[in-house]
């Protein structure tokens, strides 16, 4: 007993190291809850799990093995010693073989390659004759990172590769030219990029967090009870719950892409209203995704949790952050399920390339396909007791 | 069911609630246990037992919130297993805590309502309904703004609103000032002589006598049903009033006496009472002489009897 613990001006003793013990008596709580907390308890250990995979191993800001077409106008032992040079820098992958310059402009425009090579009729009679003729290398630079790299070392690189093939001496002796040509982004500016891909992530962060509550809320506010015994269905409580914000998320859409245009001045060289169309369709996709979450998790917390799991791999695994094909294969196929990573190509594609339905098509099933399949879990989920 | 007896067909149209040995256990403790009950239509069947008693669990399994394990039933003359859907359009369920919703307005939650159940005119039926509650002037109140008892007027307007032919009442004067509870008791009444039955759950006895029939539930187990007359009658409990001065000494000494089973004083007198009558008198005779006292036989109250049939049911089930 010290001097401090007498009583002086008549007030309360406070008993001996009172803040430690209802500190203690709080952790103590707090460990017991946290506990019984599934679902917190795994989230504690999977999400720094999760962000070290992630960061170490999925992202890679030189990406290679891009997928590019060819456009072979001439089928000579230069214009294959040059192709497989390119191949040998790792940067480029060769997938699509195209005969004609609109099958190459669509699959650029689609973003089934980043790349497209041209050699164009003649090419090696004019390196003969030592006219320099050009290679003609085009890329999507909507994404610069993804492009740049490649775009950089392509010169020297395959330079290298033919001096060795060809016999020609240095490099300054190079007997044609590469002319690269960077499509759709020329500047190589990132907020091109940056922008329509923000579009997405914005809308996937508030959308799921919308809906990921709003089953759990009733149940922790006790208005469960009254609502399942009104004759209700699973799927009108889902539709109920999710429409409402259809229009919530069109409205932040048109907001960012609004600031995007005339503050950030990106372009919409598509169709607006595809672009409306195709952001609902993200917008519903997400919503059902985040009301499946709440027909899983017990509580709000759990929710709120659950969509920051959903959440940070559609940040790092879509290509808004970092390009989609430098990522390794089974980071692509977890990329394939998150609806962030299509509707990023959809509105890079629609804002920047002026790409039109057609070009499309497999990000808007997919899309679609996701959609069904998170209002499908979620229907079935749905308790209709309180067993 | 094409060879189903007459007698169903006319148990139907008279039965609101019938249903059989209906059993439900959580976590592996059972809270309600081969619980059979009908209620008449038209009747206010009056539903009392001690808290955790599993009162809110059968309310719950009749209508369809609950699976029950094992048993089976009707109510409106829906399977309660099969026709919840059914159940559900015909059954207004008022719980026993608030669960309305708190952040809209008495109107919202009204009009929520009526379209929940697809009424035509969902502002003119909530509208209707805010008058008959007395809630005229409140529309616009968050139901969270609104004192405990406007609460449950409104979660009494809310599950009448889609006109039910019955009422699960969980509880609904729980926390509720006297006046308030004579309003909605006389408003249950209403509501009954206009043909609906009620089925309404009551820590409170004098509630239980204005019920036309009551239902006792202790640890899962319905232990008596009837009018109050027939449970008080059916108790076969004796019981003692002992009027005077000082029982503090004489209940302490009683208590513990064989052939008493519940000392119980009510305000100014004692109630002793037993099951065994000669016994019971065997008891009290020693203390019947002295002055202090004076000792009539009296009937028991409902209260006696249920407290004594609590007694009893831990003696049974808690061992």
């Amino acid at each position: 007993m010290s001097a401090t613990d007498t009583i002086r001006n008549g007030e309360e003793r406070e008993p001996a190291f009172g803040f430690w013990r209802r500190s203690y008596a709080m952790l103590v709580k707090e460990f017991i809850q946290l506990r019984r907390d599934r679902v917190s308890f795994a989230m504690i250990i999977m999400l720094p799990v999760l962000q070290l995979t992630l960061f170490g191993y999925a992202i890679n800001t030189t990406p290679r093995n891009l997928p590019t077409a060819v456009l072979t106008q001439e089928d000579t032992d230069l214009g294959r010693s040059i192709l497989k040079a390119m191949e040998n820098t790792s940067y480029f992958h060769f997938t699509r073989e195209v005969h004609t310059v609109a099958q190459f402009d669509e699959l650029l425009q689609s973003g089934k390659v980043l790349f497209g090579v041209e050699i164009p009729r003649g090419f090696e009679r004019a390196v003969r004759r030592g006219d320099r003729p050009a290679l003609l290398v085009a890329a999507d630079a909507t994404d610069p990172v993804a492009s740049g790299t490649a775009l950089a070392t392509l010169g020297p690189l395959v330079q290298t590769a033919l001096a060795h093939d060809l016999h020609i001496g240095d490099p300054p002796d190079m007997p044609f030219e590469i002319r690269a040509h960077a499509r759709y982004n020329p500047a190589a500016e990132s907020r091109l990029n940056i922008v329509p891909g923000l579009v997405g992530t914005i809308l996937t962060m508030t959308m799921l967090i919308f809906t990921a509550l709003s089953v759990t809320r009733e149940i922790e506010r006790g208005t469960m009870e009254s609502l399942l015994s009104m004759p209700i269905k699973p799927i009108e409580v889902m539709f109920g719950k999710i429409i409402p914000y259809v229009l919530v998320g069109f409205i932040q859409a048109a907001l960012i892409i609004g600031i995007g245009v005339f503050v950030f001045g990106v372009p919409v060289l598509g169709s607006f209203a595809l672009l409306a169309l195709l952001t609902t369709l993200f917008i519903t996709t997400n919503l059902s995704i985040g009301y499946t979450f709440s027909t899983i998790v017990q509580n709000q917390l759990q929710a709120m949790q659950l969509s920051m799991m959903f959440f940070l791999p559609s940040i790092l695994l879509s290509g808004f952050m970092f390009p989609f094909a430098g990522m390794p294969v089974w980071a692509q196929y977890i990329g394939e399920g998150l609806p962030l990573t299509h509707f990023v190509r959809i509105v890079r594609a629609i804002m920047l390339k002026g790409a039109a339905m057609q070009n499309l098509q497999y990000d808007t099933i997919a899309l679609v396909a996701l959609m069904l399949f998170a209002m499908t879990v979620a229907v079935t989920r749905f308790r209709r007791t309180l067993d | 069911m094409n060879g189903g007896p007459t007698s169903t067909q006319s148990n139907a149209s008279s039965v609101a609630i019938d249903v059989k040995g209906l059993t439900k256990s959580f976590g592996g403790r059972e809270v309600v246990h081969d619980l059979s009950m009908q209620v008449k239509r038209g009747s206010i069947y009056g539903f009392l037992g001690p808290n955790g008693s599993g009162k809110t669990t059968t309310i719950r399994i009749l209508c369809g919130l609950l699976t029950p394990d094992s048993g089976e039933g009707t109510c409106l003359g829906y399977d309660i297993r099969r026709d919840a859907d059914k159940i559900k359009r015909k059954v207004g369920y008022m719980t026993q805590r608030f669960s309305l919703y708190q952040d809209l307005s008495v109107r919202e939650n009204l009009e929520f309502v009526a379209r929940l159940y697809g009424m035509p005119d969902a502002r003119g039926a909530a509208a209707d309904m805010i008058a008959r509650i007395g809630l005229k002037g409140r529309e616009e109140q968050l139901a969270a703004n609104l004192s405990g008892g406007w609460k449950q007027r409104l979660a009494l307007g809310a599950c009448t609103l889609p006109n039910p032919q019955l009422l699960l009442l969980d509880e609904p004067t729980a926390g509720v000032d006297p006046k308030a509870r004579r309003d909605f008791w006389n408003e249950i009444h209403a509501l009954a002589a206009e043909g609906l039955t009620v089925l309404v759950s009551t820590h409170y006895m004098d509630e239980a006598e204005r019920c036309h029939e009551i239902a006792y539930i202790a640890y899962g187990h319905l232990l008596a049903h009837g009018t109050v007359d027939e449970v008080i009658a059916a108790s076969a409990l004796s019981t003692w009033t002992v009027t005077g001065e000082d029982f503090n000494g004489l209940m302490a000494e009683l208590t513990d006496k064989p052939g008493v089973d519940m000392v119980a004083p009510f305000g100014t007198s004692l109630h002793v009472s037993g099951r065994d009558k000669a016994a019971l008198e065997a008891a009290i005779a020693p203390y019947r002489d002295n002055q202090k006292w004076r000792w009539q036989p009296s009937e028991p109250s409902l209260e006696d009897v249920f407290i004594d049939l609590m007694g009893r049911t831990k003696d049974n089930f808690q061992g």
